[in-house]
């Protein structure tokens, strides 16, 4: 009888805990790409071209001969990279804004009108809208991604930084006379860690999925540079003849954007049990 | 008093109990529920037993977590249906038409025709109890609907009629409201108006006056007093408030660690407490103090009220023998033995402690501490 | 009332010139010149200096900017560059397959995110349960386009129910558009069911732990009555919230779609004038998408009152 209870609790956090093998199995793959599969993503074998998969080809190869395992493993850097930096960059940014916005009262209100804005353009669009400006490079998709996802953790952080202000020890801090920059840093920051980092998980794997989205829309990375998304771009007229060519990279980006969301989710149960699953 | 309150742990003899005997409305034999969680079996109820007069309130009176509300829970097969949940035992059940069921055995589609028709309940928090999307009228007309088979209106106007039993002013008016702009006294009428609805035979009142403001509180059990006297229902009057239970009780079952150890008629009860936790529940009484303060002739001199000792063990580990050994200050190196029987203590009275049975005399009244 | 309307509409046009600026500055400081795009490389300087001058794309910005607004006010949304014709007409030419999907996609999205975010609820812990719940997180990591493809590969192409691409001929019926529009429609309606699986879980379980549920089975209602009116009633105030949530995100999700299936729709229509730097409809397009969501927001929080009696402004 006691068994089905105990074996949920286990299998919601074994789940947890195959999702961040998964996740760093992923890192580890595309880290080690060259080891681990043996072939140079960019080496040319015509008479190999869309080749179904094999012992040698695991995954086949696309329409240059090229192995779609080294292709999607060398991709990987690129794809885990520009979806990294971008969480990295929408936290901090975010949060900075976040919190005066919920700190400084006199700032919440024009802050928070800025954020409705930038929320009022579906992110797709204004991503493509800022790639378009800042022009097509790695650097200025992350600038974009950033940009877009910012608001986002702004309106976390500051919905958490008003329910902390309100905490007796911030005001005790005020009384004994620390200073507003401290306060900030050394006593709200900490209490708001558990969902910044909730919402970081959630970001980076946003952001695996809008890379691969404006890359297959060809206002992303340039083509030249091999990323999940660019790769399904560049091969989706063979679909037909092939379809691997596009359901691997595919299984790569739902892989990824899947462990890290069951991570962020099992991040947050872990650190506010409390807390009612709602996104 | 007639009928049987107390039922003995032998079976063969139930029915011989006394001469006339009026069937209980309720007859609970042997009623346990147990949880099986995690970190162990929770006994929250064990082996209760009581019984409950038609047209008379029996009150079940213990402290939180005595198990009391999870009783009255289990009697309307209203807990969760998990497979951690046991429950056995027997509840008969004696409806208008003068048949005995068994509520714990009853599919639940029967189960269901009764709840709210037969027996209605009210619960401790009027002011989360009634559906905020739905207005007063529609709530109760609901239950008419359903159990008395009236169309809509038909439906509506006996809600009327039953807020205005309840004394709820223009009635016409509320009907139509929705329970966010009811005040707490309020909303607990609309609930009884709402129990009252099918006009049931027992009527399960969990702690209903706890939430409420003092003067209201009078109020409703005015107001309860009245519709009984009116309808003949019965009443289960659960709480911890032994001056409700004084004014209000024709019987009182006192609870403690999910079992009963003392039963009896309402003024015996308080006139001579037989277990040792009722003589601390009394003793607790302000009143009780003055009373014992005038009797050794201190009037006037400050001293603490009395409190009973340690506190009540945890459900996960209970005490090897008696649940109140540990905190009981008659208790004997028996007592840590085995679990003490419910056993009679008098005409119309039962109780679980070993000093009842071997003592003809009664036990001491608590000594004061200083 | 009138005053909460007020103050929302307010707040409304607030937000709206912040949009405004907000597009007409990401537009215009882009690194490319739509001139030279739309006259090739063999333009002369003089002919670039014209075309300049034909669409006041000489004067500094902040004139252009006023230029803009003062068209604006009167509806106009200007010229498109590449296409010839007023953003206006482009845009409405184009609404009308990008509506249908939308219309259609958040039917699907509903009618398999709703019941199963109620069963799962309700069957909480049960296989059920995390079956459901493992698809939601399931439909919110697959990439619209990618799903797009594999779903065009084996029922377009290999099985040939539905048609590849494109959105029909011109004056085909209802229905023939539909048959289009399917393929699409599933795409984004399965990926956005997620979301609402997820978020009408949790309202649920908070509901079905509240005091009135269990006085609803007090009073001997069956527990689909129990679940069906008194839970769910309850529950819609967040599940109105995803739904208006899901518009915007077909809106966004429209985009890569379109591309895929080839529809003629707004969102195609952005990408390609982003690729070719076509201002007026960027602008244009950007500023009327913001519009519908904003208004999607307020009808959302009107849609509150109606369905939750306490919710008085």
């Amino acid at each position: 009888m006691k068994i089905p209870l105990t074996l949920k609790k286990l299998f919601r956090r074994r789940i947890v805990l195959a999702a961040g093998i998964c996740l760093l199995v992923v890192v580890l793959v595309a880290l080690l790409a060259n080891v681990i599969t043996g072939y140079d993503p960019n080496e040319t074998a015509v008479r190999e071209r869309l080749s179904v998969p094999t012992a040698s080809h695991l995954m086949g190869t696309d329409e240059l001969g090229r192995d779609l395992f080294a292709r999607i493993a060398f991709g990987g850097r690129y794809s885990l990279t520009i979806a990294a930096l971008t969480a990295f960059g929408a936290i901090v940014f975010g949060t900075l804004f976040g919190l005066l916005a919920g700190f400084f009262r006199r700032l919440d209100a024009p802050i928070m009108r800025v954020v409705d804005a930038m929320m009022s353009l579906p992110d797709i669009l204004l991503a493509i809208a800022l790639v378009a400006i800042l022009g097509p490079s790695m650097l200025n998709v992350v600038l974009a991604l950033v940009l877009v996802y910012s608001p986002r953790v702004a309106r976390v952080v500051r919905a958490s930084t008003l329910v902390v202000r309100e905490l007796l020890f911030v005001e005790a801090a005020r009384a004994v006379g620390v200073s507003t920059g401290r306060i900030l840093w050394r006593h709200i920051l900490p209490n708001l860690m558990s969902p910044i980092l909730v919402q970081a998980s959630f970001i980076f794997a946003y952001a695996i999925l809008a890379e691969a989205a404006l890359s297959f829309l060809g206002v992303g990375v340039p083509p030249e540079i091999p990323t999940w998304g660019t790769m399904v771009a560049g091969s989706q007229q063979y679909a037909h003849e092939a379809l691997w060519i596009v359901l691997f990279p595919g299984l790569a980006i739902i892989l990824t954007a899947l462990s890290l969301q069951l991570l962020g989710d099992g991040v947050r149960d872990l650190l506010d049990p409390r807390l009612k699953k709602s996104l | 008093m007639n009928s049987p309150i107390t039922s003995s742990n032998d079976p063969s003899t139930a029915d011989t109990a006394s001469t006339v005997s009026i069937t209980p409305r309720l007859d609970v034999r042997h009623l346990s529920t147990f949880f099986d969680t995690d970190e162990g079996l929770i006994r929250s109820v064990a082996d209760v037993s009581f019984s409950i007069r038609p047209g008379k309130t029996t009150a079940l009176v213990g402290e939180s977590g005595s198990g009391k509300s999870v009783t009255s829970l289990t009697l309307m097969r209203l807990l969760s249906r998990t497979a951690a949940t046991q429950v056995s035992g027997q509840a008969l059940f004696t409806n208008r038409a003068g048949e005995t069921l068994d509520l714990l055995a009853l599919p639940e589609p029967a189960m269901r025709r009764i709840r709210g028709n037969e027996i209605a309940m009210i619960f401790q928090e009027p002011m989360t109890s009634l559906n905020p999307v739905f207005t007063v009228g529609e709530q109760i007309a609901e239950s008419v609907r359903l159990h008395m088979g009236l169309d809509r209106s038909a439906a509506l106007a006996h809600a009327q009629r039953m807020l205005e039993l309840v004394e709820i002013p223009a009635a016409a008016q509320r009907l139509h409201e929705y329970p966010h702009q009811l005040s707490g006294g309020m909303r607990q009428r609309v609930m009884i108006a709402l129990a009252m609805a099918c006009n049931p035979t027992l009527l399960i009142a969990d702690e209903p006056t706890t939430a409420l403001d003092v003067t209201i509180q009078a109020q409703i059990l005015e107001l309860m007093r009245r519709l009984q006297a009116e309808t003949g229902m019965s009443i289960l009057f659960i709480t911890h408030n032994l001056g409700v239970v004084a004014h209000h009780a024709d019987d009182v079952a006192v609870m403690y660690a999910g079992r009963i150890v003392e039963s009896a008629p309402v003024r015996e009860l308080f006139a001579l407490p037989r277990h040792p936790y009722t003589q601390g529940l009394l003793a607790c009484l302000p009143a009780q103090q003055r009373k014992r303060e005038l009797a050794a002739g201190e009037v006037g001199a400050k001293r603490r009220l009395y409190a009973i000792r340690g506190q009540v063990s945890s459900p996960l580990a209970p005490p090897p023998g008696c649940a109140f050994e540990p905190r009981c200050d008659h208790a004997l190196a028996a007592c840590r033995e085995a679990m003490p029987a419910l056993e009679s203590a008098g005409p119309h009275r039962s109780a679980r402690c070993i000093l009842v049975r071997e003592t003809a005399t009664v036990p001491a009244l608590p000594v004061e501490t200083a | 009332m009138t005053r909460y309307l007020l103050s929302r509409l307010m707040g409304m046009l607030v937000v709206m010139a912040l949009v405004a600026v907000l597009v007409f500055v990401l537009t215009r400081a882009a690194s490319g010149d739509p001139v030279t795009v739309l006259l090739g490389d063999q333009a002369t300087a003089e002919d670039i200096a014209r075309v300049q001058k034909e669409y006041g794309l000489d004067k500094p910005l902040p004139v252009q900017f006023g230029y803009w607004l003062k068209e604006l006010s009167q509806g106009n949304l200007g010229q498109s560059i590449f296409l010839q014709r007023p953003v206006t007409q482009a845009l409405w030419e184009r609404a009308e397959p990008t509506t249908l999907l939308a219309l259609l996609s958040l039917c699907i999205a509903a009618a398999i995110g709703v019941p199963c975010g109620i069963v799962s609820a309700v069957f909480r812990g049960k296989f059920i349960d995390q079956l459901l719940t493992g698809f939601a997180m399931l439909g919110a990591s697959i990439p619209s386009f990618w799903f797009g493809l594999v779903l065009m590969q084996i029922f377009a192409v290999s099985m040939g129910w539905f048609p590849v691409s494109g959105y029909g001929d011109p004056g085909a019926t209802l229905m023939a558009r539909i048959h289009y529009l399917v393929l699409p429609s599933t795409v984004l309606g399965v990926l956005n069911s997620a979301l609402i699986i997820r978020f009408t879980r949790a309202s649920m379980l908070d509901v079905l732990g509240e005091d009135y549920v269990r006085t609803a089975r007090a009073k001997g209602l069956s527990e689909k009555v129990v679940v069906l009116k008194h839970a769910l009633r309850n529950a819609l105030v967040p599940i109105v919230t995803v739904l208006g949530l899901t518009v915007a995100l077909l809106i966004g999700g429209a985009v890569v779609t379109e591309t895929v299936f080839g529809l003629p729709g707004v969102g195609n229509l952005v990408v390609s004038a982003v690729l070719r730097r076509d201002y007026p409809v960027i602008q244009g397009a950007l500023l009327v998408i913001a519009m519908i969501y904003v208004v999607i927001n307020f009808l959302t929080d009107l849609l509150y009152m109606v369905v939750d009696p306490r919710v008085k402004y």
